[in-house]
């Protein structure tokens, strides 16, 4: 029997780590061990969350410590939805701590990273246990400092310290919406234990405000445009294995955080609440996609897709809130399933792609594509298990990101039976944009791909290449091959899910693994079917055969030549497709309208002897329109209040004295 | 005796898309050099290049790499596995529950992923514009292609094909704006997919506007021929499309004797000869668009099945 104390006894071992991180500095092995040890007890964790979850999550289990506010302490519970992420956030943890084995060993200054990582481990852990409102803020201030440290590990480079000026900002206002929704929900009573909220669901109105504060606390840390500025700076900047859990495992807690309070703090849905939040993940997934389409920077484009991501399931979410405000348990329950299995598909890839990035920032010392090319022969395991995840990010069958796409799909076709009119126009829009970031991340994956694993070398560095650690490549193919399995046999997450759903959505989808051939079937055959395993074994099967046959009838004789392009001798590196200029189409197309996008042109007559210059501009325009006004008007304030500096000890007393008067009249009137 | 109908039903659609496939392009070869009063190639023509071109030495660029020998033959497997599941003159076949429409759709993703990243492999400029412009046009083409599929599967009330053209052969469909719509966002769809005239032209070579042939430029022999055949495959592929969920007279339908599969057959032989002399006549009759006036006709293509969509939402009694 598994229960929350088990758990937090993990926790806590996670914690020791960090303070044996401290001690044990100066000795050379102290990352092996620490980053072991940690790899240890997410596995640990990883097994008691997940036999828990197979086994059907057997009633919920409470833990309650002495700490915290005295008279509730600090409560902790273990239920199906915190189990289903205690996996997510451990299965990541567990390959970012594997891979950080090999990697922690190029850390330049491991005493800016050893001692964070644990706590950042426990913090994340901590926030999906919490069962107060207390302790889940502290848990997740935990988490969110934890991450700052490690953003700023190296934050001499260039643009990391103002990457963690940005997301310290974004995080501390997240933190201060979520203060205030669980201000709301406890009400005036002070009912901060998450049970008490329960019980008492807020008035529609409120619970409307709560609605509201949640996504921009839970969305600003999971990357809902337009909260999502931090990301795109701080992912990068920190150490790789970080990036990864940031970006892979970080942003779900935020999306447990919103699941958490909305589904099951907040009481019932309202139909208006599934617009709001099905028009931010639909604008997310597209906006999210076109920005990283416009990134050269490696690890920024990934960040950039984290957010895509973020809105494809936040659209699963919104309609499941949909369904659930119109009491279609089934329907909610395949939307539910459909998000939160992306939830964990996009754990698994996108710690994978991190972790490939970072294993590329090693060899070819540089995060820039235009200055790759050609890895795919210098470090051919590395750009297989990232292939597979780039796969599996744009959603191509047999992987895993296509299954749960198509559930998300088939959750868009039941729409009809939603009666309320927004909805019937909002849900197939939704479903077209969802289509179309589908489609957009293909054209993506194939630009970061291509320009950085394929073609030529553009630089000395990339040129000299060499495969990364050990280890490393260990944690990466141990993910590309989850990102198989869970695609070739979709049907087990799904059932593994059931208890999740049920708790959330109040039905589950039908038992899949029953199903012949272990195909999945949401509804019923008739509707709609995917078997991934028969896919993969005909897809294979063709290819093997075809390339038998050709080569046993027809002709197997190779010879290497130059290559032809058209007739054209020795063309540079150089002049390969770039990854600005793979872009410049969908800039042309969508570019002009999102981001004003512009190609100047600077040809010289003829006769003139300058070089033409070309120039491609991109605005960021929620940057433009949203946060440099705030960013000028809390300067504008700063500058004037500077005045309160400089005034004499008679000025200082009258304002404490006249701060004390106020202060007093304000608790005569109200009191 | 019923499974082994069913294979062998589903055994002989494999078999017929790929034996199908050159002659169709053939065929509409022909057309066109007929139409252009040309005598053109024998029908022929495409099996005698296929055979040429396998047993040719391949001519490997010096850096390419593992992934551009692979890419034809995975290329060429996700294509034919998705035309075999695509009802050509018999609906219920063995598997395929196995892939709905929208695995099908994916699965053609598949095989332009790879395509895209084979043009990419060699590094040389024209591999990467072809790979470019193919993943901005696929970037319209398939949410446009998704959309249909969301009307039709509102409609028949499924996303498997065999239930689709069940659907669209029972009296109850009757004629609706909305099909009218997805039919010709299908159209538009399928004329780009295909890299045909007014988006690319499949019998350019050395022309800046190339999409297709310049991410296939550096393949020589029989990784050459593959490719080629995947693509006889994907024309196939959209018009067995078309003609099932258009057009389903004729199929087969699953359970039923010998003589209906043969109707089917000769059936299918007719639709895809009136589909070829269709797109030859089409192709004829326009000339080829800029590469960013692309955007725009598929644009149509979106917004069609889109409007379509939302008509049946909207119209009383559009949804059961």
């Amino acid at each position: 029997m598994v229960t929350a104390a088990t758990l937090l006894v993990c926790v806590a071992l996670l914690l020791g780590i960090s303070a044996l991180a401290v001690t044990t500095l100066r000795w050379r092995g102290a990352s092996t061990l620490v980053y072991g040890l940690c790899a240890a007890v997410a596995l640990a964790l990883l097994g008691l969350a997940g036999t828990f979850l197979i086994a059907g999550a057997p009633g919920p289990s409470d833990a309650v410590l002495p700490l915290g506010l005295p008279w509730i302490g600090a409560r902790f519970r273990l239920d199906a939805l915190s189990a289903f992420f205690l996996i997510v956030v451990n299965l990541g943890a567990l390959a970012a701590s594997v891979y950080a084995v090999g990697y922690g060993r190029r850390e330049a200054e491991p005493g800016r990273v050893l001692p964070f990582y644990p706590a950042f481990l426990a913090g994340m852990n901590l926030v999906v246990l919490a069962d107060d409102a207390f302790s889940f803020l502290v848990a997740w201030e935990f988490m969110s400092l934890g991450s700052w440290a490690l953003v700023m590990a190296h934050h001499r480079e260039e643009g990391n310290s103002r990457a963690g000026y940005v997301y310290l900002l974004m995080a501390s206002f997240g933190a201060l919406s979520l203060l205030l929704t669980f201000g709301l929900l406890a009400g005036p009573a002070g009912g901060y234990a998450f049970d008490q909220m329960r019980l008492h669901a807020p008035p529609p109105l409120l619970a409307g405000l709560a609605l509201m504060l949640t996504l921009m606390g839970a969305g600003s840390k999971a990357g809902l445009v337009p909260l999502h500025a931090w990301l795109p700076l701080a992912h990068p900047a920190a150490p790789s294995h970080v990036s990864a859990l940031m970006s892979g495992v970080m942003t779900k807690v935020a999306i447990y955080a919103f699941i958490r309070i909305v589904f099951d703090l907040l009481g019932p849905a309202q139909v208006w609440w599934s617009v709001v939040v099905l028009v931010l993940g639909a604008g997310t997934a597209v906006l999210g996609i076109l920005y990283a389409l416009m990134q050269n920077d490696l690890k920024r484009f990934l960040a950039y897709s984290t957010v895509e991501n973020v809105g494809i399931i936040f659209i699963g979410l919104g309609l499941a809130l949909a369904f659930r405000a119109q009491h279609l348990a089934l329907a909610a329950a395949l939307a539910v399933t459909a998000a939160l299995f992306h939830v964990l598909n996009h754990a698994m890839f996108k710690s994978l792609l991190f972790m490939g990035a970072g294993a590329v920032q090693g060899a070819a010392a540089t995060r820039d594509m235009d200055r790759m090319g050609g890895l795919i022969g210098r470090m051919p395991l590395t750009t297989l298990a990232v292939l597979a995840g780039s796969m599996a990010i744009s959603g191509l069958p047999p992987l895993n990101g296509f299954a749960s796409e198509w559930l998300t799909f088939q959750a868009v076709l039941v729409s009809p039976q939603l009666a309320a009119t927004a909805l019937k126009f909002l849900v197939p829009a939704v479903g077209g944009m969802l289509a179309l970031a589908a489609a957009l991340t293909a054209a993506a994956m194939v630009r970061a791909f291509g320009v950085a694993f394929l073609g030529r070398p553009r630089s000395p560095a990339a040129a000299a290449a060499a495969e990364t650690d050990r280890w490393s490549l260990a944690a990466m193919l141990f993910l590309a091959a989850l990102c198989l399995v869970a695609g070739v046999l979709p049907g087990f997450v799904i059932d593994a899910l059931a208890p999740v759903a049920s708790a959330l959505a109040g039905g589950h989808m039908p038992q899949q693994a029953r199903q012949p051939w272990l195909s999945i079937v949401p509804i019923a055959e008739s509707r709609s079917s995917y078997n991934g395993l028969l896919v993969l074994g005909f897809v294979s099967m063709s290819a093997a055969l075809a390339a038998l046959a050709i080569h046993r009838f027809a002709s197997r004789a190779v010879r290497r030549a130059p290559a032809w392009d058209c007739g054209f001798p020795d063309a540079g590196p150089m002049t390969q497709y770039s990854a600005s200029s793979f872009a410049q189409p969908i800039r042309r197309v969508f570019g002009g309208f999102v981001f004003a996008a512009r190609d100047v042109v600077d040809m010289p007559g003829p006769g003139e002897m300058r070089p033409a210059r070309f120039k491609a501009v991109v605005r960021d325009r929620i940057w433009e329109i949203l946060y440099a006004p705030i960013a000028v008007a809390v300067d504008f304030i700063a500058r004037r209040l500077n005045r309160l500096q400089f005034l004499t000890i008679r000025v200082y007393l009258s304002l404490v004295f006249l701060a004390l008067v106020g202060l007093l009249l304000v608790l005569a009137v109200c009191v | 005796m019923c499974l082994i109908r069913d294979l062998a039903i589903q055994g002989a659609q494999m078999l017929l898309v790929l034996a199908l496939a050159p002659l169709l392009t053939g065929w509409v070869r022909r057309v066109k050099a007929r139409l252009t009063r040309r005598r053109g190639p024998p029908l022929l023509q495409p099996y005698r290049d296929l055979w040429r071109l396998m047993r040719k030495e391949v001519v490997l660029a010096e850096n390419a790499s593992w992934l551009f020998r692979a890419a034809p033959y995975l290329i060429f497997a996700a294509t034919w596995v998705a035309a075999a599941l695509v009802p050509t003159f018999a609906t219920g076949l063995m598997f395929s529950w196995s892939a709905d429409l929208i695995a099908i759709i994916a699965l053609l993703g598949s095989a332009r992923f790879f395509l895209a990243l084979a043009g990419m492999d060699v590094g040389t400029a024209f591999g990467g514009i072809g790979s470019s412009r193919e993943v901005m046009i696929a970037s319209l083409a398939e949410p446009a292609m998704v959309m249909i599929v969301f009307s039709l599967a509102l409609l028949a009330h499924s996303t498997q094909l065999s239930t689709v053209a069940d659907f669209m052969r029972s009296p109850s469909v009757g004629l609706r704006v909305t099909l009218a719509m997805a039919l010709g966002a299908l159209l538009i769809v399928a004329v780009a997919e295909n890299g045909r005239v007014p988006v690319d032209n499949p019998a350019t070579h050395l022309e800046l506007t190339m999409v297709h042939e310049a991410m296939v430029l550096e393949y020589s022999g029989r990784h050459l021929a593959v490719l080629e055949l995947a693509n006889f495959l994907k024309l196939l592929l959209y018009m067995s499309l078309i003609a099932c969920v258009f057009v389903p007279w004729g199929l087969a339908p699953a359970g039923s004797g010998l003589l209906a599969p043969l109707l089917g057959l000769l059936a299918y032989g007719g639709k895809l000869a009136v589909g070829g002399t269709l797109l030859a006549v089409f192709e004829t009759s326009v000339a080829k668009m800029r590469v960013f006036r692309a955007p725009e006709y598929l644009g149509v293509a979106l917004m069609l099945a889109l409007l379509g969509t939302l008509l049946l939402f909207v119209s009383r009694g559009g949804l059961r």
